[in-house]
């Protein structure tokens, strides 16, 4: 599976944030972006996901076959915000997000066992801290498979040891064949390529 | 498709989903009415499956804001368009919008025969209303959810939401009213517009997700 950009470029509110910017991604690799506050690392991310309109070039995901026919649907998104409501429980959550996203290969409670969060899955997710939501969230990411992890700081909230165990997830991942484009001004621990935003353009 | 069902249904009546606010509201309205119009049975009879329509109809507006933007502020809406090519966005809101309509209108036809002895109303005119009240809801929050959609990123979409969806729902309204007073009112017809109630629903449930759907493509940001 490949992902690749050509002289992409964003805008927002009619004003172009970046333009040229340009890589390709085979299966295992990771990119890593980094720039500036106001660069435009959020809105390429966003781009890449389609939910936001590019303003220019192409951008296309090869061999992805009929599981993965579009960057849409092979990639997670994981944004700012954890996408979990505060209401309901962490399994609910979980298992929500899996029963809407298709499973994965692992369980709900193996995902929080990764995470560290075990044994608190029957918390509402509202009575968790900033760092142990941000763990919930990325347990989301492990219970549907997707190859294109979309990462958004990723590792904002996280201790020290959350952050070395993400990043061991992260390469964990890249070694069964996906790919990540993390979005990020904290090193993330992994071997990455680098696009650097807010130099070019 | 059945997981977000009662995933919405359960964060309607969990703790600050608001399902019980348009009941209050509903009840508020009613209330009211007979000390307003004052102790003319008669005329309370007669007026009565018309203010239980406007006050359901103003009920279901209440909470139609939140259909979106609940899941636009923790992150939700984002990975639910994204879901696109598993489940089409317009099911999505189709799912979305029965739930709501279960946990947040539903309450209303339930409660509209006991308010509807409050406007002195006699059994097969509250059996009536509360039928139409049934078939016609939905059609409700179909539109609403359209409304929803184009005002999900205003902080206060509330209001401009009930103005936006306000004149669409009153062919509902109208045939509503009508076949509710066919039942009771002898030369009236009630199959008819009851069935145009019923094809309106229909109608709605697929036009509503829609251009729902497309408004909530277009208006991430």
């Amino acid at each position: 599976m490949r992902l690749i950009a050509e002289n992409l470029g964003g805008e927002r509110g009619g004003e172009s944030v970046f333009s040229g910017i340009g890589f390709a991604l085979e299966d295992g690799q990771a990119l890593v972006v980094t720039g500036p506050n106001g660069s435009g690392k959020s809105t390429l991310l966003r781009i890449i996901a389609g939910l936001l309109p590019k303003a220019e070039g192409r951008l296309l995901l090869e061999g992805g076959g009929d599981d993965f026919p579009s960057i849409a649907s092979a990639c997670h998104y994981l944004g700012h915000q954890n996408a979990m409501k505060t209401a309901l429980s962490v399994t609910e959550n979980l298992r929500f997000w899996r029963d809407f996203n298709g499973g994965g290969d692992s369980s709900v409670e193996e995902a929080l066992e990764t995470v560290g969060l075990g044994g608190i899955g029957h918390l509402p997710f509202g009575y968790l801290s900033t760092g142990q939501r941000r763990r919930a969230a990325i347990a989301k990411l492990l219970v549907s498979r997707r190859p294109l992890w979309l990462l958004d700081e990723p590792t904002a909230g996280l201790d020290k040891a959350s952050e070395e165990r993400f990043a061991g997830l992260m390469a964990e991942h890249c070694a069964g064949g996906g790919m990540i484009v993390a979005a990020t001004h904290l090193p993330l621990g992994i071997e990455a390529a680098e696009l650097r935003m807010g130099e070019a353009g | 498709m059945w997981s977000l069902l009662l995933r919405d249904i359960r964060l309607n009546i969990r703790a600050g989903g608001g399902a019980l606010t348009g009941v209050i509201f509903f009840l508020a309205v009613i209330a009211t009415i007979p000390f307003g119009v004052g102790p003319d049975l008669k005329l309370l009879a007669r007026i009565g499956p018309a203010i239980l329509w406007i006050g359901a109809l103003l009920a279901c507006l209440l909470g139609l804001d939140r259909l979106f933007q609940a899941d636009r502020e923790d992150g939700s809406l984002d990975l639910l368009v994204l879901g696109n090519d598993r489940h089409m966005l317009a099911l999505t809101v189709l799912v979305k919008c029965l739930a709501h309509w279960a946990g947040s209108v539903l309450p209303l036809v339930v409660a509209a025969p006991l308010l509807g002895l409050f406007m002195n109303m006699e059994p097969l005119a509250i059996g009536a209303t509360a039928l139409t009240l049934l078939v016609g809801t939905p059609a409700i929050t179909f539109i609403g959810a359209a409304g929803a959609a184009v005002a999900v990123a205003l902080p206060r979409g509330g209001l401009l939401i009930s103005v936006l969806v306000l004149p669409l729902t009153i062919p509902v309204l109208i045939f509503g009213v009508s076949a509710s007073y066919g039942a009771t009112a002898d030369p009236d017809p009630f199959l008819q517009p009851f069935l145009i109630l019923a094809a309106l629903t229909l109608f709605l449930a697929v036009l509503g997700p829609v251009s729902a759907a497309l408004a909530l493509r277009h208006g991430t940001d």
